[in-house]
């Protein structure tokens, strides 16, 4: 391949046309999902079949459009966008979601091919978890993030708000690949807010998606994003998902392709956590840190495990410090709640900001202190 | 200038009176010129005088006649000079009143050099108060005039301006009698206020907060060093009340200061009058104040919230529910120390010189952050935090979380009082003070980066602590001279010259939020 002129691979045109379908009939999907009609068989329907069980009086017009199909068209959209199709008959295209009863016919790519060829090389895991995450939830996903890319594993997550976008973030951190599949065209950040993560993800690794380009997100589109990211990854942790989350479908799908399943625990009192708890019950890994999803991936005795040193940054750590960041992650975090009088306000200000600077606690909203994973 | 032309002597017909139009906060001195010769009826009055001015004309032949004086049946022309200032409201009713009564021979004309008139009248005669009392007390003093005649009810607070004669006049035949070679009638002693009254409380004192002690240092170090000061807090947890306790911690108005507290007020109708008040101005504006309410304007322009805090606090409460033009407009005051506002040919100044408090729940819910589960979407988190990055935020020092006091805290003994603190930060201003004699500078806060280099003096552990914390990125340049700044206040407060590393990362810890910061966020 050259460095010059953008690869954009060569998808054919069946493919092309078969997502070019299903971006057409999102709306159809989207109502007969919610109205919960054979959600789970649906995207595994060959095209006709697809048309026939939504599309209703429109049937003859779409179909009419569907011979009209002009592939040339598409790839001219997505030569505009910077978007590469990979469909399933390219040899790059990537094997794991085979497994998928029903895999995608086209994942159209914002990056470079290249890169992503590297990135899906090795060994991927996934880290998922509630939008609205605490902030316990966050440095967990941040710390897994940063953790497991340093040991050279490549993060995969869907960009959402919260734990998704903190592992992300974590990934990036640590100069490591990371991939986002998104529910919505690959070229296109949503949510909003995520902008600029969205950009760097693109520098740095890649945005894929099943839908071509200009696709919004609709509502399917956010489990069936959750079955590629299942499939992708040798693993899946869930960090913070409540009884009901979206997370807990991606582990499902994950177990039920036969990949791991891992959990970040958390206080049983907590509403965030019953899911992930839940699933520790189920039989996922507990993970408290990456050297647990290494082990869970590679086994105790893993090479890989060295990448990821034991964390010895509380050593030499003075011992008011050091008590003073054990009450932190005992979730004492505000200074009013550290400080037990008047007299110890000046002390337990800078004591934090001493840990701030060492990396160990991180301020969040609210004012709260976290201790950081 | 001035005062040569108001002693000149004047013909029989034309008689000249001074007196003084309030410009913003400041005084400007007026000549009322009645001028009475044979012709049919009339009375005008010309010199760009405002519908308050032109219906002055009803009051005053009214005043006249009930006050038993003749009213001239000739052609009479007032007119107010100079020309081109824009006279507005009723202070020159009693200046044209004896204008035309020395015009037309019915009081002395040769007295009227040396006092400057003003006052409202009624149709009895009355002579009554009027806005600006005190800045028209400065304005003649200023102009080397000898005494004012004002109404006896805001004589005591014109008699705060010191080297001006105060006559305290009850009527129009009072100041007839008066300028006839009459006594001067003295203001009345300033007494106390009867109760009921409404008067401006004591600022409310720190041995009545319970808990809160992060809160309190905060506060201490933003009154010591006169930083502004956010508050963030979930609602009903305190920040109101102890915002409201940011004026007792200051030190107390000097009597320049009291002076130009007492003239702003006083132009704007509000506040105590008659005696010099010494606990600074608190203002707190409800969000839905519009620009010109919170930074001065309107026309004539008036002055604004920012004005009246004026060597005070202006606290706003709900901050990320002002409006955008709101909030923006703050920026010169809070950069300059005061608004210029434009009108026409005419360039305004009104001061505005003091410490921004703000409040702010964490979202808009109230919740984010605290014990009780935050409610927001994703939309409102975002548009909060947005309305909080503003560059007014640039201009506050101190970030402080405010919890609600546990049940412990409440039950606990009470703290020391004001009073304590305020010996400390006393302390702390002195030591700034001498530091930045000699320039334009008084207090930490407004430390500039080239200041900042110059007085703040840095342990080797402070340094590296802040070099640190700058290179983690989790500082931008401009939040790295605000850590540098606050951390100068603390060490004054420790009484050492040199900024050691408790005081940096006290001050880190103090820290308002920024954009790496909020990456995570939400």
């Amino acid at each position: 391949m050259s460095r010059g002129a953008q690869d954009l691979g060569a998808a054919c045109e069946p493919c092309l046309r078969r997502s070019w379908l299903i971006a057409r009939l999102t709306a159809h999907i989207d109502r007969a999902w919610n109205a919960r009609r054979g959600r789970a068989a649906l995207l595994g329907l060959d095209d006709l079949a697809l048309v026939d069980a939504l599309a209703g009086d429109r049937r003859d017009a779409i179909l009419a459009e569907y011979d009209r199909f002009d592939a040339a068209a598409v790839r001219h959209r997505c030569a505009a966008a910077a978007v590469a199709a990979l469909c399933h008959c390219d040899e790059r295209y990537p094997t794991p979601l085979d497994d998928l009863p029903d895999p995608p016919a086209v994942v159209y790519v914002r990056g470079n091919l290249s890169r992503l060829e590297r990135a899906l090389a090795r060994d991927c895991v996934a880290i998922v978890g509630a939008r609205r995450a605490s902030p316990y939830g966050l440095e967990q996903a941040r710390g897994l993030g940063r953790g497991l890319a340093a040991a050279g594993l490549t993060v995969i997550s869907g960009m959402a708000l919260g734990v998704d976008a903190a592992a992300h973030v974590g990934a990036l951190e640590a100069d490591g690949a990371t991939l986002a599949v998104l529910a919505c065209g690959p070229e296109h950040a949503y949510p909003a807010s995520k902008r600029r993560l969205h950009a760097r993800i693109v520098a740095d690794g890649a945005a894929i998606s099943e839908l071509p380009p200009g696709s919004l997100p609709r509502r399917w589109c956010f489990p069936a994003r959750n079955r590629i990211i299942a499939a992708l990854a040798r693993a899946t942790v869930v960090v913070e998902a409540g009884e009901r989350s979206g997370s807990l479908i991606t582990a499902g799908q994950a177990a039920d392709l036969g990949r791991e399943v891992g959990a970040v625990p958390g206080l049983v009192t907590a509403p965030l956590a019953a899911g992930t708890n839940s699933l520790i019950a189920d039989g996922a890994r507990l993970v408290c840190g990456p050297r647990d999803v290494l082990e869970l991936l590679f086994g105790a005795a893993a090479e890989t495990l060295a990448a990821v040193a034991p964390d010895d940054r509380r050593d030499g750590l003075e011992p008011d410090l050091r008590a003073l960041l054990g009450r932190v992650g005992a979730g004492c975090d505000t200074v009013a709640a550290l400080a037990d009088g008047a007299a110890n306000v000046d002390a337990t200000l800078a004591g934090l900001a001493q840990l701030e600077l060492r990396g160990l606690v991180r301020r969040g909203p609210g004012g709260r202190y976290v201790a950081t994973a | 200038m001035f005062c040569d032309a108001a002693r000149r002597s004047v013909p029989a017909v034309l008689a000249r009176v001074v007196t003084f139009a309030i410009e913003g906060v400041d005084p400007r001195p007026i000549w009322v010129e009645v001028d009475i010769r044979p012709g049919l009826p009339t009375f005008r009055v010309v010199g760009l005088a405002d519908a308050a001015v032109r219906e002055a004309r009803e009051r005053v032949r009214a005043a006249i006649l009930n006050s038993d004086f003749e009213f001239p049946a000739r052609r009479i022309v007032a007119n107010l000079a100079p020309a081109h200032l824009r006279k507005v409201g009723p202070g020159f009713d009693a200046a044209l009143a004896v204008g035309l009564l020395a015009a037309s021979g019915q009081c002395a004309a040769q007295a009227l050099g040396r006092w400057a008139i003003f006052g409202e009248l009624s149709l009895s005669g009355e002579v009554r108060g009027c806005r600006g009392v005190l800045a028209v007390a400065e304005g003649a003093r200023r102009a080397g005039l000898g005494g004012l005649i004002v109404a006896r009810e805001r004589a005591g607070e014109a008699a705060l301006v010191e080297g001006v004669e105060v006559a305290a006049v009850e009527d129009l035949r009072g100041i007839a009698a008066l300028l006839d070679g009459g006594e001067v009638p003295p203001p009345p002693e300033p007494t106390p206020a009867p109760a009921g009254s409404i008067v401006a409380p004591e600022a409310p004192d720190l041995a009545d907060v319970r808990g809160h002690e992060l809160p309190l240092r905060a506060l201490e170090i933003a009154a010591a060093g006169g930083h502004n000061l956010l508050l963030e807090g979930p609602p009903g947890s305190g920040k109101t009340m102890l915002a409201r306790r940011l004026p007792a911690l200051l030190p107390p108005l000097t009597r320049e200061e009291a002076l130009e507290v007492t003239r702003i007020h006083s132009v704007a109708g509000i506040g105590e009058r008659g005696t010099l008040p010494t606990v600074r101005p608190f203002r707190a504006p409800h969000h839905t104040v519009s620009p010109a309410g919170l930074v001065g304007g309107g026309s004539p322009p008036a002055p604004g919230e920012a004005t009246l805090a004026h060597h005070g606090v202006l606290f706003l409460d709900e901050l990320s529910e002002f409006s955008r033009p709101s909030l923006e407009a703050l920026r010169q005051p809070i950069e300059d120390g005061e608004i210029v506002i434009v009108r026409g040919q005419l360039a305004l100044r009104f001061p505005t010189r003091f410490t921004l408090v703000a409040a702010t729940n964490p979202c808009p819910c109230g919740y984010a952050g605290s014990d009780r589960p935050c409610r927001c979407g994703e939309h409102e988190l975002a548009r909060h935090r947005r309305r909080l990055s503003g560059p007014l935020l640039d201009r506050v020092d101190l970030l402080v979380t405010v919890a609600r006091p546990s049940a412990a805290a409440l039950a606990a003994a009470p703290r020391t009082a004001s009073a304590t603190v305020r010996e400390r930060v006393l302390a702390a201003r002195e030591r700034q003070r001498t530091r930045l004699a000699g320039t334009t500078m008084h207090t930490n806060a407004q430390l500039d980066a080239g200041a900042l280099r110059a007085q703040v003096r840095l342990g080797d552990s402070a340094r590296r602590a802040l070099a640190q914390a700058y290179d983690n990125g989790g500082l931008s340049a401009r939040g790295h001279d605000r850590v540098l700044r606050v951390a100068r206040t603390i060490a004054d407060l420790a009484e050492r010259e040199t900024v050691e590393l408790d005081d940096v990362l006290q001050a880190l810890a103090l820290r308002t939020r920024e954009s790496a910061d909020e990456a995570l966020a939400a």
